[in-house]
C-alpha cells in the first residue's frame, strides 16, 4: 500500500476508483487488516470468558445427561454419556481442512493473472481456481454446521435440552456461539465467491480475501480450544 | 470501510462545514460533528443522571423522608449510576475522543467515519431504550451493577431488569464499535514523523481506554447474555437451585467492571495532561514514564477485580493477592500526580478556569486514592464495604476526577470547538461552585460511612449519628445542581457571545492548535510533518523546548513525501476548492443502527408470552440491519 500513498493534497475532486486509490497510512498497511487483528483480539475474550464458565461449571451439574459419565435418574432410566467424540472428530476434521481450503483460496487470488507454465498439470490449474477454494472452504463450514446441527438434535432427543443442567446450558451456549461464528464466516465467503464469479477476484482483491481468512483462521483455531477442553479432556 | 463493490461516480456531495439544519446532522460522517452530538447528548444524560441524584439526596436529606417510595428509590439509584457511567462519562470522553484523536495526530478523520457515526446512533438509540422506562415506573431496580441471581426472573420478575440487560447490551456494541475505530486511527492515521512517542499525552491515554474497551467489554457481553437468557429462555446460568456458582456474575461483571473505572478516569487524567504543560508554560513533566504509567495502570486493571468482592469469602489466598494488586496499582496512579506536580512546579502557572479544574483533579482524586488504597485492604474493607465510606471513595474519583478532568477539557477545548471562549468569570463562579458543593456532598459520606450507614437504603431512623452528615450531602447536592445550572447557561450563551478566538487561544503545543478555530471540515490543508512533541512551541517559542529530548520517530513511521513541516493555517476553503476528497454523507450507519436496536428491542415482548410480536419486531429489526449493511458496504466512501 505504502507504495501508492496518495499525495495528501493534490486531488481528486471527482468521482475515482476506489480500488487504485490508497490513503497514505502510517503502517503502510490497511485499515482493516489493523481493525480485524482488534476484533480478533477482542474475540479472544469473548470466547475466553464463555469457556471459563463452561470449566468452572463441569462437574456441577446436579441432574444429568453429563457429558462424559452415565447418569440414572430417578424413575431409573439411564442416560449414556451424551458426547460423541468419533462424531465430532470427524466434523473436527472437515473445519481443520476447511483453514486449508482457506489457505489456497487467497493463494488463488493473489496468484491470478500470472501465467502458467507450459505443461502445468491439473493442480497448477486448480491452484489458480479461487472460485473453487471459496466454495470448498464455504462447502467445508456447512458440513461443520451440518455435524453441529445433527450433534444438537440428537442430544435434545435424547433429553438434554439448553434448559436441563448446567452443562446443557454452558454447553449449547458456547458451541452455539461458536456456530454462529461459524454461520457469519459461510455468509462471508459466499458472499466473496458471489462476487468473484460476478467480477472477478484478483491480487488487487487480497485484502478483502485475507481478512476473511484472518476470521476464518480465528474461528478454527476457537474450535481447536474446545474439542480439547470440552470434548477431549473428560 | 470496505467498499467492495465498484463505486458509482456519483457527484461528489461530502458534508460540508457550510452545511446546516437537521439533515447534515443526521447523515453526517465528520467525526467532529459527530463529537459534537457526543457532548450535547452525553451533557443531557448527565443532567439526567444528575436528576437522579438530587431526587435520591431530597429523598435522604431528613431521616426518614417519604419523597419517593422504596420501589422509585431503587430505579433511582440504579438509574443514577448507570446513567453516570454508560451515558454520561463514557460518552463525554467519547466526544473527546471523536474530537480530539485525528486533530492531535493530524489526521482528516477516523478510520472509519460511518462506523463513527454507527457507534454514535447506537449509543443514542441505546441511551433512550434504557432510560424511557423510568417515566413509566419500570427502570431498571437493580442497582449498576445487576448483581445475579438478584437480577433473575425468580428475584425481579418485572419488565424492569429487561430494559437493563437489553439496553446495556446495545450500548456495549456501540463502545466496541467505537473502540476498533480508534485503535485503527491512532495506529495508522498518524501524520508522517509523529511517531508514537511524540503522540499527544490525550492520545496516548485514549489509546490505552481503547484497548481496554475490546478487552473488557466481551465478559460483560457474555454475562449479560447468560442473564438474557436466563431471563427469556430458562437457562441455569444463575439459578442455584440448579447447581450455579452465585459468584459466576460478580466475577464477570468485576472483570469488566474494574478496567471500566479506568475506562472512566484515563480519558480525564490525558485531558489534564494536555492544559497542565499549557497553563505551566512547560512540556509534561517525564512524559515517557506518564505513557508507561498509563499503560500499567492499563495492565494492572485486569488484575484487581475481585477486590470488589472482599466480603464474599474467597479465602486468605484470593484476598491477599487482589490486595497485593490492588495497592500495586496505585503506584503508576501515583506516579502521575507526581508528574503533575512536577510540570506545574517553576513553572509560568496561569489560573485559568481549565487550570483550576485541572488542579482540582489532582487534589480530589489524590483523596478518593487515598481511600482506595483504604479499602484495598480485606480487613479494612470488611468495615467499610456497602458503606456511605465506598460511596464517598468512588465520587472522589469519578465527581473529583473524571467530571472534574472532563469540565477542564470542555473549557479548554471549547474555543477550539466552537471558534469562541467561554465566559471566564461564568467559569469562575461554576468552578467554585462545583469545587465546594461536590466536597460539601461527598466528603460527610466518609463520616456517614464510618458511622456504619449502609449504601442503597431509602430510609434511616434519627439518632445513629448520620442526620447532620446527609443534611450536609443534600445541600451539597443543591449546591452543585446552581453550579451545573451555571455551567449549562455558560455553555449555551458562549456559542454566540463568547470573545471570539483564534487557532491557538490557550498558547498551547499540539497540532490541534495549528488550524483555524472551528476547524475546517477537512482539518488540516496540508498535512504537517511532525518532528517533535511539542510542534507549535518549536515553532512560535523554541526557548521552551530546548533541551528537551523529543524521542526518535520509530521503525513505524514512514514519510509521506506530500507533508509539509508543521505550520499555522489560517486561511478558510472548501474541501472542494483544494481538491480533497471527503466521506459522502450518509443517514446508513443511523439506519443500520436503528435496526439494530429494533432487533434487540424484539425480545421485550417474550416477557408477555407475545412470541408472535417478539418475532416480527426482532426480524424486522435484522433485516434492517442487514439491509442497512449490505447497502453501506456497497456504497463507496468518498
Amino acid at each position: 500500500m505504502a507504495s501508492h500513498a496518495h499525495a495528501a493534497t493534490t486531488g481528486h475532486a471527482d468521482g475515482h476508483d476506489a480500488h487504485e486509490h490508497h490513503h497514505y497510512t502510517t503502517t503502510g498497511l490497511d485499515h482493516r487488516k489493523i481493525a480485524i487483528w482488534a476484533f480478533i483480539g477482542s474475540e479472544c475474550m469473548l470466547f475466553a470468558s464463555l469457556i471459563s464458565t463452561y470449566l468452572i461449571y463441569k462437574g456441577k451439574s446436579l441432574v444429568g445427561p453429563f457429558p462424559h459419565t452415565e447418569y440414572v435418574n430417578e424413575a431409573g432410566k439411564v442416560f449414556k454419556p451424551i458426547l460423541d467424540i468419533p462424531v465430532t472428530s470427524a466434523s473436527t476434521f472437515v473445519l481443520l481442512m476447511s483453514s486449508l481450503a482457506m489457505v489456497l483460496a487467497l493463494q488463488a487470488v493473489q496468484l491470478k493473472g500470472t501465467p502458467l507454465a507450459a505443461g502445468a498439470g491439473w493442480w497448477q490449474r486448480a491452484e489458480r481456481s479461487s472460485q473453487l477454494w471459496l466454495g470448498m472452504t464455504a462447502l467445508l463450514g456447512a458440513t461443520f454446521l451440518g455435524f453441529q446441527a445433527y450433534e444438537f438434535t440428537s442430544f435434545v432427543h435424547e433429553g438434554l435440552t439448553i434448559k436441563t443442567n448446567l452443562f446443557g446450558s454452558t454447553f449449547f451456549t458456547l458451541t452455539g456461539f461458536h456456530g454462529a461464528h461459524v454461520t457469519v464466516g459461510v455468509l462471508w465467503l459466499m458472499m466473496l465467491l458471489w462476487i468473484d464469479r460476478t467480477r472477478g477476484l484478483g491480487p488487487k482483491d487480497e485484502l478483502i480475501v485475507d481478512i476473511c481468512a484472518l476470521y476464518w483462521h480465528f474461528v478454527d483455531v476457537v474450535w481447536i480450544a474446545i474439542f480439547t477442553l470440552i470434548y477431549l479432556i473428560q | 470501510m470496505a467498499t467492495i463493490a465498484q463505486p458509482s461516480h456519483a457527484t461528489h456531495v461530502g458534508a460540508s462545514a457550510e452545511q446546516t439544519g437537521i439533515w447534515s446532522w443526521i447523515t453526517t460522517v465528520d467525526h467532529k460533528r459527530i463529537g459534537t452530538l457526543y457532548l450535547w447528548t452525553a451533557l443531557f444524560f448527565f443532567l439526567v443522571g444528575g436528576l437522579e441524584a438530587v431526587m435520591i439526596r431530597t429523598q435522604l436529606m431528613r431521616p426518614n423522608m417519604g419523597f419517593v417510595s422504596a420501589d422509585t428509590y431503587n430505579q433511582l439509584f440504579t438509574m443514577h449510576g448507570t446513567t453516570m457511567v454508560f451515558l454520561a462519562v463514557m460518552p463525554l470522553s467519547a466526544a473527546f475522543f471523536n474530537y480530539l484523536i485525528p486533530l492531535q495526530i493530524g489526521a482528516r478523520d477516523v478510520a472509519f467515519p460511518r462506523l463513527n457515526a454507527f457507534s454514535y446512533w447506537v449509543y443514542l438509540f441505546g441511551g433512550i431504550f434504557i432510560t424511557l422506562p423510568i417515566l413509566f415506573q419500570v427502570a431498571p431496580d437493580g442497582g449498576w451493577f445487576g448483581y445475579a441471581p438478584l437480577t433473575s426472573n425468580q428475584f425481579a420478575p418485572g419488565p424492569n431488569i429487561d430494559f437493563w440487560v437489553i439496553g446495556l447490551q446495545i450500548l456495549g456494541v456501540s463502545s466496541l464499535a467505537a473502540a476498533f475505530n480508534f485503535i485503527t486511527t491512532i495506529i495508522n492515521m498518524r501524520a508522517p514523523g509523529m511517531s508514537l512517542m511524540r503522540m499527544p499525552m490525550f492520545t496516548w491515554m485514549s489509546f490505552v481506554v481503547q484497548f481496554l474497551l475490546i478487552l473488557a467489554f466481551p465478559p460483560i457481553t457474555v454475562a449479560l447474555f447468560f442473564l438474557l437468557m436466563d431471563r427469556f429462555f430458562g437457562t441455569t446460568f444463575y439459578a442455584i437451585a440448579a447447581g450455579a456458582d452465585p459468584l459466576l456474575w460478580q466475577h464477570l461483571f468485576w472483570v469488566f467492571g474494574h478496567p471500566e473505572v479506568y475506562i472512566l478516569i484515563l480519558p480525564a487524567f490525558g485531558l489534564v495532561s494536555e492544559v497542565l504543560p499549557t497553563f505551566s508554560k512547560k512540556p509534561l513533566f517525564g512524559y515517557n514514564v506518564m505513557v508507561y504509567s498509563g499503560i500499567m495502570i492499563g495492565f494492572l486493571g485486569f488484575g484487581v477485580w475481585a477486590h470488589h468482592m472482599f466480603a464474599v469469602g474467597m479465602g486468605p489466598v484470593a484476598d491477599s493477592i487482589f490486595s497485593l494488586m490492588t495497592m500495586l496499582i496505585a503506584v503508576p496512579t501515583g506516579v502521575k500526580i507526581f508528574n503533575w506536580i512536577a510540570t506545574m512546579w517553576a513553572g509560568e502557572v496561569r489560573f485559568t478556569v481549565p487550570m483550576k479544574f485541572a488542579i482540582a483533579l489532582i487534589g480530589m482524586f489524590t483523596i478518593g486514592g487515598i481511600s482506595g488504597v483504604m479499602h484495598s485492604s480485606p480487613p479494612a474493607d470488611l468495615q467499610q464495604t456497602d458503606t456511605y465510606f465506598i460511596v464517598a471513595h468512588f465520587h472522589y474519583v469519578l465527581f473529583g476526577g473524571s467530571i472534574m478532568g472532563i469540565f477542564a477539557g470542555i473549557y479548554f477545548y471549547y474555543p477550539k470547538m466552537t471558534g469562541r471562549f467561554m465566559n471566564d468569570g461564568l467559569g469562575n463562579l461554576h468552578f467554585w461552585l462545583n469545587f465546594i458543593g461536590m466536597n460539601l456532598t461527598f466528603f460527610p459520606m466518609h463520616f456517614s460511612g464510618l458511622y456504619g450507614m449502609p449504601r442503597r437504603i431509602y430510609q434511616y431512623d434519627s439518632g445513629q449519628g448520620w442526620d447532620l452528615f446527609n443534611m450536609m450531602s443534600t445541600y451539597g447536592t443543591y449546591l452543585l445542581v446552581v453550579a451545573t445550572a451555571v455551567f449549562v447557561w455558560n455553555f449555551i450563551r458562549s456559542r454566540s457571545t463568547g470573545a471570539i478566538a483564534g487557532n491557538d487561544p490557550w498558547g498551547a503545543a499540539t497540532l490541534e492548535w495549528s488550524i483555524p478555530s472551528p476547524p475546517p471540515e477537512y482539518n488540516f490543508a496540508q498535512i504537517p510533518e511532525v518532528t517533535s512533541r511539542y510542534p507549535l512551541w518549536d515553532l512560535k517559542d523554541p526557548k521552551k523546548t530546548a533541551g528537551i529530548d523529543h524521542s526518535h520517530a520509530d521503525a513505524m513511521t514512514i514519510t509521506d513525501a506530500h507533508a509539509v513541516p508543521v505550520h499555522e493555517e489560517t486561511e478558510r476553503h472548501t474541501a472542494k476548492e483544494l481538491g480533497i476528497p471527503m466521506p459522502f454523507s450518509t443517514a446508513k450507519p443511523l439506519f443500520t443502527a436503528f435496526g439494530m436496536c429494533t432487533m434487540f428491542s424484539g425480545l421485550l415482548f417474550l416477557r408477555n408470552d407475545m412470541f408472535a410480536v417478539a418475532m416480527t419486531v426482532t426480524l424486522t429489526g435484522a433485516a434492517m440491519l442487514i439491509g442497512g449493511l449490505i447497502s453501506w458496504f456497497t456504497a463507496p466512501l468518498e
